[in-house]
């Protein structure tokens, strides 16, 4: 089937997708766009975060052809040219980067949820990053990639 | 699979699905596309009912919220802990925030597993599902619903369009236990209701029996035990009994998440502390 | 020639600053190409067609049904493999494709390729394999009695390492503990699955891009395979979503390449989480059997161990992991006398292989519950009796090598003690036990403390001849020096390409260094695992570095007119100590310069089979835990409030890495400690998914409290030793230790479910 959304900014039309297939599997291997990354297929890591019409959800679980006319925006569409997010400009100060495979979804989650609450308490960006495994980090960094960024914010 | 079918609007979703009674039908995708990702599922089609904006809605009808069956978990706590406390606790408890981003109480009902965390809120609060066909709406008591692991009353060709819910009457509360503290299918969860006007309590119990039960016993009992008027302590031989009558009407299984005795216990465990709850609450308001 | 007064400048970013990785911008911006991001022209997918059975005869084989789908290129099974059909780290005893046997469930047994993965996965699903079943052995201790079916040609018994030393004491007056403990078996859940490009040329040959921990080795076996010499294997290391262990047995990559030379097309194979749970090894499962005899002061006397570890259907790791948890079964402690028997059988289950830690985290698991036991037998205080025990530099271990480098055992204890406890649990649900799940408001929450200590082994030992590769180039750019550093060493998330580029600016005093991609046009750099690689790979580049050194020393003698003892390399000049004239390092670099350099650390010998006594060990590096955990005894939900955590480092070469390691490795502790486990019945794996074996989130993972101490060592690159594993030993003993302390009783098993804990909290 045919599927036409919205990537990045760039308008997209896709041929022969599969009815079955996910958003992340189209991102991926259609659009070209591997930084989404597949590491648990089911909901419960969080590395393939994207926005979906503004929404953080997980590209695994969205069938391609339910992102028709969406607008998708996935790790690759958050730096401004050159210039990284500061959400991501804070993972890398705050040395939240190991192995960098949970990093995309991270990175992605935290940008949503530092537009939502500018200041997160621990409790909060606990509960908000609940949803992304990191197998290496055991989150210390991370959590401070997040205040980092939250700061520079305000 | 050889079809994807997308929904415009509710009646369009329901001529979909009779003219395509094999289709599965997808909203949030949170359980259906971990079948298809693993490829332990084949589903003939796909329907798409994510953008129907009927099952997108909630509203107030008097005491009843009707609550449209894709609205996703997030909303519900953002919207809702007012009216569904009981409900909006257990939706916070579900998944990730992607997942409540996405998934919804007609996923839960579709799929009718045991564990779905929103499920044992419905029966305890006797919400009634609204389930649409070409041939009519008809609603079904959440208490009829399941008929086993897996299935319920939902005929091929219909749809769960909504699900009316009593605005919450007295103080709801909703717990479950699983081996971590995030990101967990539930071992056992309770979720009790307290209405105080009639005079009546609601107690459900999910992950441990073939579907949500009802621990019809335990609400009879609390319903007549309670000191309704004086609001005086719960004595803890009421506890103690409710908890007992709530495992007793579970029939819970050994599986990779748990024993049936560790279940059983949990029940009596989170049935004690979720009345204990409702019911200080209920003496503070 | 510029030859100018000096300007003294300390480089940046060198040995002992928390620099930056240098993937981390293109990690944090979706752009770094892990290995299931690859592609290329013409390129198909290959999956795995794997056995359902755990023992079984193969009697035949039909791809027809699978080659009739358009799309479905080829199918191939074991008559295919042109070379040996056999690989394995320590005994090639595993077939690339099942022959006649298989034994364990997820046995690879034929391969397919096809145009997508989707086609692929389904042509797989209909190559039609004919078994016939045999009893299955999934007992270990059936295994070791010899009751079931022999699963190899040398029997069940993998290893037995058996150690004895000193005379066992006579019963006086002497306090006996004795206890039972069993470890799961837990997977490395590195979140990047399995994956890898195969690209034949036109030559016969094939290059592999793949996600591994040691390039060489998959080399050797590769070539081996395919029948093919090693030159014409060339392996290219791409982004690796995570290791653990998990990556050093081949999963892919033989299959990969063997389609690729058979389709002469490009090949790509990617796991899913299913199927990456049973494409690795996981950590061997263990029961142990522990007696602990100290004097009535709490000094030990004796121990005795008997360890048995699942080894499942093949070798990989399982004899170096027996060595390990046999020696370091008695911990860091001075031990007269000790009986030690570890054994490793062969299983019809899962494989079992290298993971983090490596035989010690089981071991330590036991040995640390015995300490508590033997505490409360003692009824002295559980710190204080493993103070009075603790090995120190010159202390003997019970294989009999003595202690030789930095052992500051007592003192890192002394540490996590002495760290002020954590103010008690506030009211926020989330942050109790259970968290999200809101099952308590505190009721009868208990807290409880524990402690942990652990010893293990750094670089490989017993007579291994373990060494790294590094070339290093330095060469004028752009007007200004650069300096390229090439080895074959596997980042896989540790840091190391970090490390190696600081340990460059150091050595060279320049700032440009660039990492080039590690490949096998460069000599062997080893493994990335034993908590080995900063020191081997980072020697080896820092003797690299001192080659060129001496060679950029010799031309600016030259220029400066000066004996080249005098001068030194710094801020991109070399600079005379005598005159403090300098000349840029530009100028020197009309001609390239480039070195290679191999490091050794020093010889270690093998055990004496009879005794185990021996100097096997170059290193000892140990650390001590201090877990706080409030425990909801109804129910049993545990959550872990803070791990304090120290550990000797010699030298933090990067202390924001080493932080890294610490809180990596105490997350992956405690996940052992109370959710992970790959559990298995009759041979399958139940909970192969992210749904049901459960690593810890945000939710888990408690505030963490480092203290690093940097002890030197000296005969490691600056004073270091290895840093990725100790944080791990120790974290679910003292997570467990904690539990007990909080509900007062025994629990001998990790991890430590719910129902464990309540169960224990009502027998109590």
């Amino acid at each position: 089937m045919r599927v036409d959304l919205e990537v990045n900014g760039v308008r997209r039309s896709l041929d022969g997708v599969r009815e079955g297939e996910s958003l992340l599997h189209l991102l991926r291997e259609r659009v070209g766009l591997p930084g989404s990354k597949n590491a648990c297929e089911q909901g419960e890591c969080g590395s393939c975060t994207v926005y979906l019409d503004e929404t953080a959800v997980c590209a695994c679980l969205v069938a391609a052809g339910q992102a028709q006319d969406s607008r998708v925006v996935t790790v690759e569409g958050l730096a401004d040219g050159a210039e990284l997010h500061p959400v991501q400009r804070a993972f890398v100060e705050a040395g939240a980067v190991q192995c960098g495979f949970c990093t995309p979804g991270l990175v992605v989650t935290v940008h949503d949820l530092l537009a939502r609450t500018s200041d997160p308490g621990e409790a909060e960006i606990r509960e908000a990053l609940a949803g992304n495994l990191c197998r290496c980090t055991g989150y210390e960094k991370i959590f401070d990639a997040v205040r980092l960024a939250a700061g520079e914010a305000r | 699979m050889t079809g994807f079918h997308t929904a415009a609007d509710l009646r369009h979703a329901c001529e979909l699905k009779a003219a395509h009674p094999d289709a599965t039908l997808i909203a949030g995708g949170t359980d259906v596309m971990v079948g298809l990702n693993f490829g332990h599922t084949s589903p003939a089609a796909l329907l798409d009912v994510s953008r129907v904006p009927e099952l997108r809605e909630w509203s107030r009808e008097d005491d009843t919220i009707v609550l449209g069956a894709g609205v996703p978990y997030t909303r519900i706590v953002d919207e809702l802990g007012g009216a569904l406390p009981g409900l909006a606790r257990a939706a916070r408890t579900i998944g990730s925030a992607q997942i409540r981003n996405r998934a919804t109480v007609g996923g839960n009902l579709g799929t009718a597993s045991p564990a779905g965390d929103a499920l044992p809120p419905l029966l305890a609060a006797r919400a009634s599902i609204e389930l649409a066909s070409l041939r009519g709406t008809r609603r079904v008591p959440a208490r009829d619903f399941f008929l086993g692991p897996g299935r319920s009353v939902l005929a091929d060709d219909e749809i769960v369009a909504a699900v009316r819910i009593p605005v919450a009457a007295g103080a709801e509360q909703f717990a479950k236990l699983g081996p971590r503290n995030a990101m967990v299918i539930a071992v056992a969860s309770v979720a009790v209701t307290l209405d105080p006007p009639r005079r009546r309590v609601g107690c459900a119990v999910g992950s441990a029996a073939p579907t949500p039960v009802v621990a019809g016993d335990a609400e009879t009992f609390a319903g007549a035990e309670l000191d309704w008027d004086g609001r005086r302590e719960l004595p803890a031989s009421v506890t103690a009994r409710f908890a007992e009558l709530a495992a007793a009407a579970t029939a819970p299984i050994d599986d990779v998440r748990g024993t049936a005795g560790y279940r059983r216990h949990a029940v009596a465990v989170l049935a004690r502390r979720t009345l204990t709850w409702a019911w200080q609450e209920y003496r503070r308001s | 020639m510029t030859v100018a007064p000096a300007r003294p400048v300390a480089v940046r970013d060198g040995v002992g600053d928390s620099a930056r990785r240098p993937d981390a911008v293109a990690k944090v911006r979706g752009e770094f190409a892990f290995s299931s991001d690859l592609g290329h022209d013409r390129m198909v997918w290959g999956a795995t067609v794997r056995s359902p059975h755990a023992h079984a005869r193969v009697l035949g084989v039909d791809a027809s049904a699978a080659l009739a789908l358009p799309g479905v290129h080829l199918v191939l099974t074991a008559g295919d493999v042109p070379g040996v059909n056999r690989y394995g780290l320590e005994r090639r005893d595993q077939p690339v494709l099942a022959e006649d046997l298989v034994r364990y469930i997820g046995e690879a047994v034929a391969v397919v390729a096809a145009d997508d993965p989707e086609l692929a996965r389904r042509a797989a699903a209909l190559v039609r394999v004919d078994y016939a079943e045999l009893p299955a052995l999934t007992d270990p201790e059936l295994a070791l009695s010899g009751g079931g079916p022999v699963l190899h040609e040398d029997g069940n018994l993998v290893r037995h390492l058996r150690i004895r030393r000193g005379a066992m004491p006579a019963a006086a007056d002497i306090v006996v503990v004795t206890g039972e403990y069993e470890v799961g078996m837990q997977d490395q859940a590195f979140l990047g699955p399995e994956s890898c490009l195969a690209v034949p040329d036109a030559d016969d040959g094939v290059d592999l891009y793949c996600s591994t921990q040691w390039l060489h080795v998959d080399q050797d076996q590769l070539a081996d395979c395919l029948g093919l010499p090693a030159e014409k294997v060339r392996l290219t290391l791409s982004g690796v979503g995570g290791a653990f262990g998990g990556r050093e047995d081949l999963s892919v990559q033989a299959h990969a390449c063997l389609l690729a030379l058979r389709l002469g097309r490009p090949v790509k194979m990617s796991y899913g989480r299913e199927e990456s749970f049973v494409g690795h090894v996981h950590r061997h499962p263990a029961r142990m059997r522990y007696e602990h005899g100290a004097t009535r002061d709490g000094r030990l006397l004796y121990v005795k161990a008997d360890i048995l570890l699942d080894g499942g259907a093949y070798a990989s790791t399982s004899a170096a992991v027996t060595g390990n948890a046999g020696c370091f079964a008695a911990g860091p402690y001075e031990v007269p006398a000790v009986e030690i028997d570890c054994r490793s059988v062969y299983t019809n289950n899962p494989p079992a292989g290298a993971m983090r830690g490596f035989g010690a985290v089981q071991v330590c698991f036991g040995h640390e519950s015995q300490m508590d036991r033997l505490a409360a037998a003692l009824g002295m205080d559980p710190v204080e009796l493993r103070l009075r025990n603790a090995v120190d530099t010159g202390s003997v271990m019970a294989t009999g090598q003595r202690v030789e480098g930095p052992a500051p055992v007592a003192e890192l204890l002394r540490r996590v003690a002495g760290k002020p406890l954590p103010p008690p649990p506030g009211t926020d649900p989330r942050l109790l036990p259970g968290g999200m799940s809101n099952s308590t408001r505190a009721e009868g929450l208990l807290r409880g403390v524990g402690y942990g200590l652990s010893v293990k082994n750094i670089c490989k030992s017993a007579g291994y001849d373990d060494f790294g590769t590094a070339r290093v180039r330095v060469l004028a750019r752009g007007g200004d020096v650069l300096a390229e550093v090439h080895t074959a060493a596997a980042e896989v998330g540790q840091g190391l390409v970090t490390v190696q580029a600081q340990i460059a600016r150091t050595e060279l005093g320049v700032e440009r260094v660039t990492i080039l991609p590690a490949d096998t046009a460069v000599g062997d750099a080893g493994t990335s695992s034993a908590s080995r690689q900063t020191w081997i790979s980072g020697g080896a580049v820092r003797a690299a570095c001192a080659a060129v050194r001496a060679r950029l020393l010799e031309r600016a003698a030259e220029v400066l007119g000066e004996g080249a003892e005098a001068l030194r390399l710094e801020s991109g000049q070399a600079v005379s100590e005598l005159s403090g004239r300098a000349v840029p390092l530009v100028e020197l670099l009309v001609t390239e310069i480039e070195e290679t350099a191999v490091f050794r650390h020093r010889d270690t010998q093998p055990l004496d089979p009879e005794t185990g006594q021996g100097d096997a060990h170059v290193a000892y590096a140990f650390a001590a835990h201090r877990a706080v955990v409030d425990v909801d005894p109804e129910l049993g939900s545990v959550r872990v409030v803070e791990i304090a955590c120290a550990q000797d480092v010699g030298k933090a070469i990067n202390p924001a890495a080493v932080e890294g390691q610490m809180h990596g490795g105490i997350a992956q502790g405690l996940g052992l400690a109370l959710m992970e486990e790959v559990k298995v019945r009759d041979g399958r794996i139940l909970n192969p998914s992210f749904t049901d074996y459960l690593i810890p989130t945000t939710m888990d993972m408690p505030p963490t409290v480092l203290d690093i101490l940097e002890l030197p060592r000296a005969d490691s690159p600056y004073g270091l030793t290895g840093v990725g594993e100790p944080p791990l030993l120790s974290a679910p003993a003292a997570v467990a230790a904690a539990i007990r302390d909080a509900v007062g009783a025994a629990l001998d098993r990790i991890p430590v479910t719910p129902e464990a804990v309540a169960a224990a909290a009502v027998g109590r």
